[in-house]
């Protein structure tokens, strides 16, 4: 019977009034990587907060690691060992790039993430090390964000759309070094627009559509002309 | 079939309340003739904070601009009405009038200089301007200066031959400047100039993507309050028939009352200040004798207030209730079914968005 | 050579205005919190310490190991309980309540040890005076006055930038949302944050209280001297914030030759002129 790391069951999650997530079934073992794909306001992005909990939710059934955490705040889920690298990157403008990095360890998580396996890992990081993060491309922000969030040594990885508004140069760079890091056994959900970069790297891919999973499988076994109908619903 | 969808703006309730506000606003015109001296007294007190409450209200609770300089307008019409009947000679009640536009001739410079600020630092700025206001009127000796100065018996006399003439023109004259200031309050609210401030508090930023200009339609609000402001603390200086500069520019008096007033009534509707001003007087029957205990008192409902119920009282009513007096929503009835009606789009200022940055503690 | 004894007056005045104002800045800056109530909690400071003082019969400045810490506490519980409560989009509740708290605090305090002018003694300190050149004086209380504001200044620097509470301080000021996802507590930060910022209000509060008589009913104008030193200054920089409350004090101790009555309104004309001329004041932090 495989060990499950994150589970959900009929996750229901609101944005005040509005009805985000309509009850998601998701699993995925250690070590996995899976991609969540699907077009604007699916849902995607909603699922991932979700998870970290920065959005509430309403059912009782979000298991990490075998503990229930739905309900708990945010701080709490991360120190347990889920990290989310945003959309957007949202880096802190007031910090510098050595700051960024050292603030994500604020949970003080143990592994083998810590600054010099970061710079390692990005070497331009560690030249740009005390300009503010802003001052960085989009590409070299990305690499910071997704530094970040290793730094807190997690156990499940969550990338929301980090792809966006790269050129495709440095997002096939940045997917390199992602496979790579997650080489070594961290677990990983994608959230990523590009379906063809998704379906590269993932073991097993979801799409959502409306707020509910309407396909699920291994890229493998999964059609062309299966997922665009999943995806866009005809 | 087709029966066209009608936009309804008063219920029944507030077609009841509206009849029977005519007929307390007739029994209070009368008043003078039956009531005694200290009733009358009162009432004016009354008719003053309903007044500053709405105008108070008006400003933050539907243009978005919290002030705890207001006095600045208060102090500046008591002066005002000083000023024009000493040097002027000019008949106290028409002084009155008159020191509406005056205070409002200096809402210009003085909006010019808070406007740089906004929000919070906003409001300290508003309470800065008015201390400028107090302090300087403290040096001008002409006036009373520090200790101010009462208003001479030939003025007084002005006003009307005996005592109790006296008291009714300055009851009437506060029932008018009452019964004035709500109306053109509710006539703001009710036309397009009501809509484009609901869409300034509600985004700024959506508001001026459709053509609402925010910056000069807050300075006209602005600007209008200050002068109404400033008629009311005309008639109160003649009423208490005398003047200094900390009563005139009290942020106690004029301010804390007032948002305490408005916080406990209910912010961003016109109920509120009523129903506040209408707890603040039987509150202060009862407790007033308390001194400082009062005002405690007071401080901490209003936190408490904020805190549990930001709508105020008149917010909850209208939750619970679904209750209206003053008929400023617009429902939108569907024509198959007579009973439905889409909750009006009103959204008080302090309605709870969910932030994502709030803090878990509750 | 009056002139210049002025100018030094107003110079270490400005070191008590910016002790008023480092408090309220580090929390605009971290929550955008204007809290309404902070020179009352100046005053509460200064009675607290009068009451100290009183019963334990011990020199004010020694008072401070007892109030500093008490005053934090409150700080973050105030924050804790209250404050966190009102933090989001909307500005009326914080400002709402902290106006309700001024309120409330400055008539318990009232209530508490009545309207009577009240004064933290000294001692010898307050008469002692060092001779500089030129034949001036400059008294010991003043200069130590302006020494602590630095230091304290100096201390808050130091903390948001070169110490990990200070990065998360700056990184939730930065963007709340995304701090959490650090695994910051931020209803946690902003408690300290507070506590912080009632540390340095004690210490001003107790400089206050040895610098000049003071009553419950003084807090307000306090607030509006921390408020005129920040804007002044232009907002985000403590050292700004220290220029600020120079300047400010100058233009009081200027003003107050021209007309003892006329310190507190010459300080607020200057302000006005400053924010009418430059409104982001003179050395704001261009983010």
């Amino acid at each position: 019977m495989p060990f499950n790391l994150l589970e959900t069951r009929d996750l229901i999650a609101f944005y005040g009034d509005f009805q985000a997530l309509f009850g998601i079934d998701f699993q995925i073992e250690p070590g996995e990587t899976i991609a969540v794909i699907g077009s604007n306001g699916a849902g995607k992005s909603t699922f991932l907060k979700s998870l970290v909990g920065l959005v509430r939710t309403k059912a009782e059934t979000v298991s990490f690691d075998g503990q229930a955490i739905w309900g708990k705040p945010a701080y709490r889920i991360i120190a347990q060992g889920i990290s989310l690298v945003p959309e957007g990157r949202r880096l802190f403008p007031s910090l510098t790039v050595e700051e960024n990095l050292s603030i994500g360890a604020y949970s003080r998580r143990k592994g083998p993430w810590n600054l010099d396996a970061v710079y390692a890992v990005f070497p331009v990081l560690k030249e740009k090390r005390i300009l503010p993060g802003t001052a960085l491309s989009g590409g070299q922000q990305q690499m910071v964000a997704l530094g970040r969030a290793l730094m807190a040594n997690p156990k499940l990885l969550l990338c929301d759309e980090i792809s966006l508004g790269l050129a495709p140069i440095v997002i096939r760079e940045i997917y390199e070094q992602l496979e790579r890091i997650t080489a070594n056994e961290t677990t990983v959900i994608l959230v990523e627009q590009d379906v063809k970069q998704a379906m590269a790297v993932a073991d097993r891919v979801y799409c959502f559509r409306e707020g509910r999973v309407v396909l699920e499988g291994r890229p493998s076994d999964l059609g062309r002309e299966q997922i665009t109908k999943a995806y866009f619903g005809v | 079939m087709n029966e066209t969808i009608r936009v309804e703006r008063s219920s029944r309730a507030s077609r009841l309340f509206a009849v029977f506000g005519f007929l307390l606003v007739g029994l209070l015109v009368a008043a003078p003739f039956f009531g005694n001296r200290s009733v009358l007294y009162l009432l004016v007190e009354i008719f003053v904070y309903i007044a500053l409450a709405s105008l108070w209200n008006l400003l933050a609770g539907y243009t978005g601009l919290v002030s705890i300089g207001q006095q600045a307008f208060v102090g500046l019409g008591g002066y005002s009405l000083f000023a024009l009947t000493i040097f002027t000679g000019m008949p106290p009640v028409l002084a009155v009038l008159l020191a509406g536009p005056i205070a409002a001739l200096f809402a210009i410079p003085t909006g010019f200089v808070v406007f740089r600020f906004k929000g919070a630092y906003f409001a300290i700025g508003s309470w800065v301007v008015a201390e400028v206001y107090r302090l300087t009127f403290a040096q001008v000796s002409v006036l009373g200066g520090g200790s101010g100065t009462s208003l001479p018996v030939e003025i007084v006399q002005h006003i009307a031959n005996s005592r109790s003439e006296r008291d009714s023109v300055i009851y009437w004259t506060g029932l008018a400047i009452a019964v004035g200031v709500l109306a053109a309050i509710y006539l703001i609210l009710r036309s397009r100039w009501g809509l484009a401030l609901t869409a300034i508090r509600d985004s700024e930023a959506a508001a001026e993507s459709v053509g609402v200009d925010n910056y000069r339609t807050k300075f006209l609000i602005y600007f209008l309050t200050a002068g109404a402001t400033g008629c009311i603390g005309a008639l109160i200086s003649l009423q208490k028939l005398r003047i200094s500069p900390d009563a005139a520019f009290s942020v106690n008096d004029w301010t804390a009352f007032v948002i305490f007033i408005v916080v406990i009534g209910g912010i961003g509707r016109m109920e509120g200040p009523l129903i506040g001003t209408i707890l603040f007087f039987i509150l202060r029957e009862f407790f007033a004798d308390l001194g400082s205990w009062y005002l405690m008192f007071l401080g901490l409902f209003a936190i408490v207030m904020m805190l549990i119920m930001p709508k105020g009282i008149a917010g909850w009513l209208v939750e619970r209730f679904d209750l209206q007096i003053f008929p400023l929503g617009r429902r939108i009835i569907l024509p198959q079914d007579k009973t439905t009606s889409l909750s009006q789009f009103r959204t008080p200022a302090t309605s709870k968005k969910t932030s994502p940055s709030k803090p878990n503690d509750d | 050579m009056d002139l210049a004894a002025a100018l030094l007056d107003g110079v270490l005045l400005g070191g008590l205005y910016a002790l008023f104002a480092a408090g309220l800045s580090l929390i605009f800056g971290v929550m955008r919190l204007v809290n309404i109530a902070h020179g009352d909690l100046i005053l509460l400071s200064a009675f607290v310490a009068l009451a100290v003082t009183t019963y334990f019969r011990i020199h004010p400045l020694l008072s401070l190991l007892l109030v500093v810490p008490l005053m934090a506490v409150l700080g973050y519980g105030l924050q804790r309980v209250v404050f966190n409560r009102t933090l989001g989009n909307d500005i009326l509740p914080p400002l709402l309540v902290s106006f309700g708290l001024s309120v409330f605090l400055q008539n318990a305090l009232l209530q508490i040890f009545r309207a009577d002018s009240q004064r933290l003694h000294a001692g010898p300190l307050e008469t002692w005076h060092i001779d500089l050149p030129f034949g001036m004086t400059m008294g010991a209380l003043p200069g130590l006055m302006f020494i602590v504001a630095i230091l304290v200044i100096g201390g808050l620097q130091l903390l948001l930038y070169r110490t990990a509470l200070g990065r998360a301080l700056r990184a939730v000021s930065d963007d709340g949302q995304i701090a959490q996802l650090m695994g910051i507590n931020n209803a946690h930060l902003y408690g300290v944050a507070m506590a912080i910022s009632l540390a340095v209000v004690s210490v001003a509060g107790v400089f206050l209280g040895i610098r000049a008589n003071f009553d419950p009913s003084i807090g307000p104008t306090r607030l509006i001297f921390a408020f005129e030193a920040i804007i002044i200054g232009g907002l985000g920089d403590l050292w700004g914030t220290l220029a600020g409350g120079v300047i400010l004090g100058v233009a009081q101790t200027l003003g107050a030759r021209i007309n003892p009555g006329f310190q507190i309104l010459a300080g607020h004309l200057v302000f006005l002129a400053i924010l009418t001329v430059r409104p982001q004041g003179f050395f704001p932090r261009s983010r």
